[in-house]
């Protein structure tokens, strides 16, 4: 066993020349990480650099074809995510892991209940425990709801108070952020430094570079997964980190143009769901992007879905081009040029087990079906066009959707809508789990389809995003718009003060 | 994350809120629906027939439910955890010819019910094992050892055939006896019932059954032991179709290579009716018991009525379809009420 000679403690948990394939796909080459008590321990990549299998092969869900994974300096090997668990390792996945039939107190301490005598689960202590977690992360969740339809937010949030519940000696945490806003990451970093103060382990997973910055110490990087550095943060900037995870520099990240605005393309009037949001009111123009801000919780993805036609409306109406839309029909708002991009790329946005290509041909049916018959050819074409315009990262574009990295999930659900061509494009997180690298691409594209003169309304937990690609930014709170700031003046204090509902800007 | 509030609200006191009994008041609405279905159905043919409910009727009423209560009791299991178990017609006929075979040389009747138990415990445990580790869906594994225990049992009953004369007066009298109007068996029935619902709610192995059957990738990262449990949920189905066999013998004490043939699907009907739904994770074994006591009673229901017997398979099946339907809807509705709860609190 080689030592570090360092002063500090020694790592709790590490990796050695660690690899892992998926057949042909080497998603870790000798990649060695050491995670240290006290510290908080970035991870960084792009999408499909061998983040996420890293964090699996920690937990033991995947076993390592060579090298080692040592706990307190010791081989270890996990048989199971059960293993793991018992050394005292909490992992978050990246995708929610929830039983949706069950309550939300029941899956943070499913296998690990509170016990009466005889083995009997005390259903009053989970309760408790459960509530004292909720308090903590600062949130109103009703332990005895079941998890079935929970908001993504929601879902990670459990997720969070599930791997708070034991003490655990290693956190690890593969974007717990992503879904979130200010206020929740704020709360969930406060108390991320306190277990760090009692001198746990963290691994912290996310592509918003500025969290890696504020809450760790060190950071490995990975890319296409090779291990490139482990180094601390101090005295790095964010563009120093970026070329260790691309390889190169990065052109800009919000790439906005500006553009001309022209007819309303889109008009909301009065529209409201009782209980989710009332009397909301808004244009976007063609050639316009408007920013749809709020905490979670606002009603934002709500009103993008009424529009749509998911969810029907119980008053008010929504025109496309001068045209109304039928209350609660998707399939006139697609023929009427609307597109929307889910928040939920798993329940809402992908077939997991279909191919890519498929996946993105499903919304083309139209075109590429002639006379009851699939054109496969034109879909294929179709497809790979735009995989590789969004630098989606597979093996083949036969293979299941479900193969792919979180974040290349999310190009690909970008990519069935964007291949519609739309008039107006509702994106609701259309960045949520994408690299730097990508996100860029993903900001160049819509700012192009607005000067193309598509309208678009972005709806975005990732404040920067907002202010650096939005005409005009509408904020909600509480189901209701509180304010309409335009670009010149949209600030992060601006947008938060109307987002918290503190002051109508 | 650039971007903190300033001041995040305090957390207000968490409501004991409308979601949680709203969701609670559907499923005991489920089993409260069956209930009332099943008592109204009752009373009309009570006031056509008033020698309906005499004790004589009554018991035959719970006689009947008894033997589908433990089978189903037993299949609900394996349906939560996203299985099925069709090959429990096929154990309760063997296990009854085996319990029969040894009464018949003048064996004692508490050594054949555990005869009878043990030889359904081999057959789900071989259940279990297919389908936990053989990776093969539960449908295509039971399907195949119904066949195959069906085969066994042909080959060696053959034409043979056990009648209440072969058997022991005492086993016989069990079969029939009863406090008042309470049959043994049926009191046997509901105390395996009611400790099947307590283990379900109250211990974390009952959970985790809910949990796999709920979501199996996620059971798996929680470091649930899945296959032990699925080979758990079949012995015990098992065990219950092997009972089962034995209580059929002392209720009728008429056994052939027939008995049982055909079982499995009233007794999937009789789970689905209840409420226990087939992809997993939901229902309670009270529900499937209340399904059970509903399917049997309108056997005797519709004789009491003068109405032919014919009608049986047709009306199980609208209750199924209806079933099935009303389980849809209510989801729909959970569902919408939950996510205006989301947007209200966040
Ligand atoms: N079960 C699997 N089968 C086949 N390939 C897989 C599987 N899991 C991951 N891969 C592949 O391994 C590579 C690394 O994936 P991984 O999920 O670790 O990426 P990541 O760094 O977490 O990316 P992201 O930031 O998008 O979440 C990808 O090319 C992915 O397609
Ligand atoms: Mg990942």
């Amino acid at each position: 066993m080689t030592h570090r000679s360092d002063t500090g403690p020694a790592p709790v948990l590490a990796l050695k020349d660690v690899s892992k394939s998926f057949g042909a796909v080497r998603a870790l080459r000798d990649v060695s990480l050491e995670l240290f008590p006290g510290e908080v321990h970035a991870l960084a990549g792009e999408n499909g650099a061998g983040k996420s299998t890293l964090i699996k092969t920690l937990a033991g869900v995947h076993r390592p074809d060579a090298g080692q994974v040592l706990l307190d300096g010791e081989p270890t090997v996990f048989h199971g995510p059960a293993d793991a668990r018992d050394a005292g390792i909490a992992v978050i996945y990246q995708e929610p892991t929830l039983f949706p039939d069950l309550s939300i107190a029941e899956n943070i301490f499913m296998g690990r209940r509170p016990r009466r005598a005889l083995g009997r689960i005390d259903h009053k202590a989970t309760h408790e425990a459960t509530l004292a977690l909720m308090t903590r992360l600062g949130v109103e969740l009703d332990p005895d709801r079941p998890a079935r339809g929970l908001s993504i937010a929601d879902q990670q949030i459990v997720e969070i108070a599930k791997a708070l519940s034991f003490d655990a000696r290693v956190l690890i945490m593969d974007e717990p952020t992503a879904a979130l806003t200010g206020s929740e990451v704020a709360r969930l970093f406060g108390v991320v430094r306190t277990l760090r103060e009692q001198g746990a382990a963290v691994l912290f997973i996310s592509h918003r570079l500025e969290e890696i910055f504020e809450i760790c110490r060190r950071v490995t990087t990975l890319r296409d997964g090779a291990y490139i550095s482990s180094e601390p943060l101090e005295g790095m900037t964010e563009d120093d980190l970026v070329r260790r995870m691309v390889g190169r520099d990065l052109e800009e990240l919000y790439p906005k143009q500006d553009v001309e605005p022209g007819a309303v393309a889109l008009s909301v009037r009065r529209l409201t769901r009782e209980g989710v949001f009332t009397d909301v009111s808004f244009d976007v123009r063609c050639g316009e992007i408007v920013g749809l801000a709020g905490l979670v919780g606002a009603g934002r993805t709500e009103v993008a879905r009424a529009v749509f036609g998911v969810d029907r409306w119980d008053a008010g109406e929504v025109e496309v081009d001068g045209k109304a839309l039928t209350n609660g029909a998707p399939s006139t708002a697609m023929a009427a040029g609307l597109a929307l991009v889910p928040e939920d790329r798993r329940a809402q946005g992908l077939v997991m087990d279909m191919s890519i290509e498929r996946n993105i041909g499903l919304t083309g049916l139209r075109t590429t079906v002639k006379a009851g018959l699939m054109n496969r050819g034109a879909e294929r074409s179709r497809s790979l066009d735009w995989a590789v315009r969004l630098q989606v990262k597979y093996a083949r574009i036969a293979d299941a959707v479900s193969t792919l990295s979180g974040g290349n999930q999310q190009k690909v659900v970008l990519a069935k809508w964007l291949a519609t061509g739309p008039k107006v494009l509702i994106v609701d997180e259309p960045t949520r789990g994408i690299d730097v690298g990508t996100k860029a691409e993903v900001h160049r594209l819509l700012s192009s389809l607005a000067a193309d003169g598509v309208a678009v309304l972005m709806i975005s937990s990732d404040l920067p995003e907002i202010l650096g690609m939005a005409d005009r930014v509408l904020v909600m709170h509480e189901g209701r718009l509180t304010a309409e700031i335009p670009r010149s003046e949209a600030t992060e204090e601006t947008v938060m003060a109307a987002a918290t509902g503190r002051a109508a800007a | 994350m650039t971007v903190t509030a300033p001041e995040s609200a305090p957390v207000a006191e968490v409501p004991k809120s409308s979601g949680t009994r709203l969701v609670d008041r559907v499923f005991k609405m489920r089993e409260l629906a069956i209930l009332a279905v099943f008592l109204v159905m009752i009373a009309v043919t009570q006031a056509g027939n008033s020698e309906f409910l005499s004790e004589q009727g009554i018991k035959d009423l719970l006689l009947n439910a008894t033997i589908l209560v433990l089978v189903a009791t037993g299949q609900s299991l394996v349906v939560i955890t996203r299985n099925v178990d069709l090959s429990v017609g096929s154990t309760l006929g063997i296990s009854a010819f085996a319990a029969g075979t040894y009464l018949q040389g003048g064996g004692n009747p508490v050594v054949a019910i555990v005869l009878a138990v043990l030889l359904g415990i081999a057959f789900g445990v071989l259940n279990g094992l297919l389908v936990s580790f053989g990776q093969v869906p539960a449908l295509v594994v039971t399907l195949g050892t119904l066949y195959i225990i069906r085969g066994i049992d042909s080959i060696w009953v053959g034409s043979r055939q056990i009648t209440a004369a072969d058997l022991p007066d005492g086993f016989i009298d069990f079969g029939a006896g009863g406090v008042s109007a309470v049959p043994w068996l049926a009191l046997i029935a509901l105390a395996v019932l009611v400790g099947t619902a307590y283990y379900l709610k109250h211990f974390g192995s009952g959970r985790e059954l809910y949990a796999l059957g709920s979501n199996p990738e996620a059971a798996r990262l929680a470091g649930i032991p899945v296959r032990k449990r699925i080979l758990a949920a079949y012995t015990f189905c098992g065990a219950l179709a092997g009972l089962a066999g034995a209580l059929y013998l002392a209720r009728f004490g008429n056994v052939d290579s027939g008995t049982g043939n055909g079982y499995e699907l009233t007794v999937v009907s009789a789970v689905v009716v209840g409420g226990v739904v087939f992809t997993g994770g939901s229902g309670s074994v009270y529900g499937a018991a209340l399904g059970a006591l509903l399917l049997t009673s309108i056997n005797s229901v519709l004789p009491a009525l003068g109405v032919s017997s014919v009608w049986v398979l047709a009306i199980n099946g609208v209750l199924l379809i209806l079933a099935i339907a009303v389980d849809r809807v209510v989801a729909l509705r959970v569902a919408s009420a939950l996510k205006k709860r989301n947007a209200r609190h966040g």
